[in-house]
């Protein structure tokens, strides 16, 4: 049941998208992103939509994939559509007991809807595209300068790396401490929420203590590989700029300065 | 002795200042290019004196010398790990990245190495334990054994002199046993790489140059296997059975033969016993033809 985690998977390939330094996918998903704020009207969320569908053709993800990574979120996406709907300002359509229905919410609620929606496969493609290991890299370049304001980004990238290295090994470890608590009575799949939650302390609490003890011996090993927080690491895949970048950002300051003019639209 | 790489000096460790001695004065050797195994049973304090030889712990009294320079000085620590490196028993516990090569690349990474010597110094360490061709692939999809080479790969991309491997079979099927006794093995081919294999399996330790054995914190027993698994009496008191066929000459022994009792593998066992039993040396004895 929990191998079925697909949250920040990442899909091995070859395309443009791929091929692009993982900087250049970061500072587009930020260039997205804030086009979508700005975004204030249907030729907007249009442009934006052909960006979206333009971008995962590129990346060769099929669009089905993308959006079966939404299924967790349906609920935010319904309530927010359901709320803004009774939010409009304006000539009431439909009145049901104290909500009233406009042209005015039904519009905010479509956009609202599409901007989630737009926004979460935005990110998808990026987490679809680049491996966790050239993020944390991208990262860890983009946040560079802020090392001078002694921000200890090294670090952080380095914890997330580790962190992402260990989702599968603990995801596996807590498989086999369910089945071990199963073998002995332990029922994780029925009853009451609480009884549920309950049922939850005897395997949070192994998993806990064997993090901590996991956490120790990585710690020993990475000492004995001569690691030392804050040292000078050099790394052996060097990011580089290639004209596909350039190109990639120039596309993204295009889409950004066409939002903008549709603003006035 | 004269080319020790790693020397311990009246070394005494203890965890805190009330508890006793794990480590309760241990002089100590090890020349340059052996492969010494150390045994002991478990709370020998065999893991600590390994973890001493690279200053992961620090001695209470005493001191380690790793090529004349004292574990204990912090100027020489990233001297010292480098020229010793450790390999522990839990295989998943040392890996820190998302894909074999990066991990490999992991200590030459923190010692500054320039990105190409990087390059062909981990497709060298995968090459060397034979984990080359599953270089892009996720560590944790790997066997034990597999996984295990990648971290015996990851110490070797440092390039140290000496490897320290603590129990490195400890948790891994008797397939992914020998894969990484293998890999052990061709270690020592060529460059003469120092091993130091920590374990409790007596059958690793054949092919050692030199065999210690721990007990109580001291060392019991110090000597080629030959000379150290025939006293099977005073391994057994020790907490340690002899070799199977060690065990199996001495259990002979015990009904009435007389047989000599450093026979290590198989095939010297059986050459041992069809003499004993007056047939031509290494007729075929069942059994015989194995290994």
């Amino acid at each position: 049941m929990l191998k079925n985690i697909t949250l920040g998977q990442y899909f091995p390939g070859d395309s443009v998208v791929h091929r692009l330094d993982p900087r250049t996918k970061l500072l587009w998903l930020a260039g997205y992103i804030t086009a979508l704020f700005l975004a204030n009207n249907a030729w907007a969320y249009a442009l934006m939509l052909a960006v979206l569908i333009g971008e995962s053709a590129a990346a060769s993800i099929r669009p089905k994939t993308l959006l079966s990574g939404m299924k967790p979120l349906m609920f935010i996406v319904v309530f927010t559509a359901v709320v803004n709907l009774f939010y409009g300002t304006g000539e009431p359509l439909l009145k049901i007991w104290v909500f009233t229905v406009t042209a005015d919410g039904i519009r905010r609620s479509v956009f609202m809807v599409l901007r989630i929606l737009l926004l979460v496969c935005g990110a998808f493609l990026l987490t679809y595209t680049t491996s966790p290991l050239a993020l944390t890299d991208g990262l860890e370049r983009l946040l560079g300068p802020l090392k001078k304001l002694r921000v200890p980004v090294s670090e952080l990238a380095m914890m997330m790396s580790i962190a992402l290295r260990f989702i599968p090994t603990l995801i596996e470890e807590t498989d086999k401490i369910m089945n071990a608590q199963r073998s002995r009575g332990a029922n994780f799949d029925t009853g009451k929420l609480t009884e549920r939650a309950k049922a939850l302390v005897p395997l949070l609490v192994p998993l806990f203590v064997g993090s901590f003890r996991r956490a120790d011996e990585l710690a020993t090993a990475m000492e004995c590989r001569c690691y030392v927080p804050g040292g000078n690491r050099t790394r052996m895949k060097v990011l580089k700029f290639a004209r596909r970048d350039v190109l990639a950002l120039a596309l993204c300051a295009a889409m950004l300065a066409a939002v903008v003019l549709l603003r006035r639209v | 002795m004269t080319d020790a790489i790693i020397k311990t000096e009246n070394l005494r460790f203890a965890y805190d200042a009330e508890s006793r001695n794990v480590l309760d004065g241990i002089d100590l050797e090890i020349a340059r290019g052996s492969f010494v195994a150390i045994l002991g049973h478990n709370g020998s304090g065999k893991s600590t004196l390994a973890k001493t030889f690279n200053g992961i712990l620090l001695p209470t009294e005493g001191r380690v010398l790793v090529n004349g320079s004292d574990t204990a000085d912090p100027e020489k620590l990233i001297d010292v790990r480098r020229t010793v490196g450790m390999v522990f028993q839990n295989p998943d516990n040392q890996i820190v990245a998302s894909v074999v090569e990066d991990d490999v690349a992991f200590a030459p990474e923190n010692l500054g190495v320039a990105p190409a010597e990087i390059r062909a110094r981990v497709d060298n360490a995968l090459r060397r334990v034979g984990m080359y061709d599953f270089r892009l692939h996720a560590p944790h999809l790997l066997s034990g054994g597999q996984k295990q080479r990648v971290a015996i790969a990851g110490v070797l991309a440092m390039e140290p002199e000496c490897i320290v491997m603590d129990e490195p079979t400890a948790m891994l099927d008797p397939i992914g046993r020998r894969e990484v006794l293998e890999a052990v093995r061709s270690l020592r081919r060529g460059r003469g790489m120092t091993v130091v294999l920590i374990t409790h399996h007596m059958e690793e330790c054949v092919y050692a140059d030199r065999l210690i054995v721990m007990s109580e914190g001291k060392i019991a027993m110090d000597g080629t296997p030959k000379e150290v698994f025939p006293r099977v009496e005073e391994l057994l008191s020790l907490g340690l059975a002899a070799p199977e066929t060690v065990a199996l000459l001495h259990s002979l022994n015990a009904r009435g033969f007389a047989l000599p009792l450093d026979a290590l593998s198989v095939n010297e066992c059986a050459d041992v016993i069809a003499k004993a039993l007056g047939r031509r040396e290494g007729s075929s004895l069942p059994g015989g033809k194995i290994q």
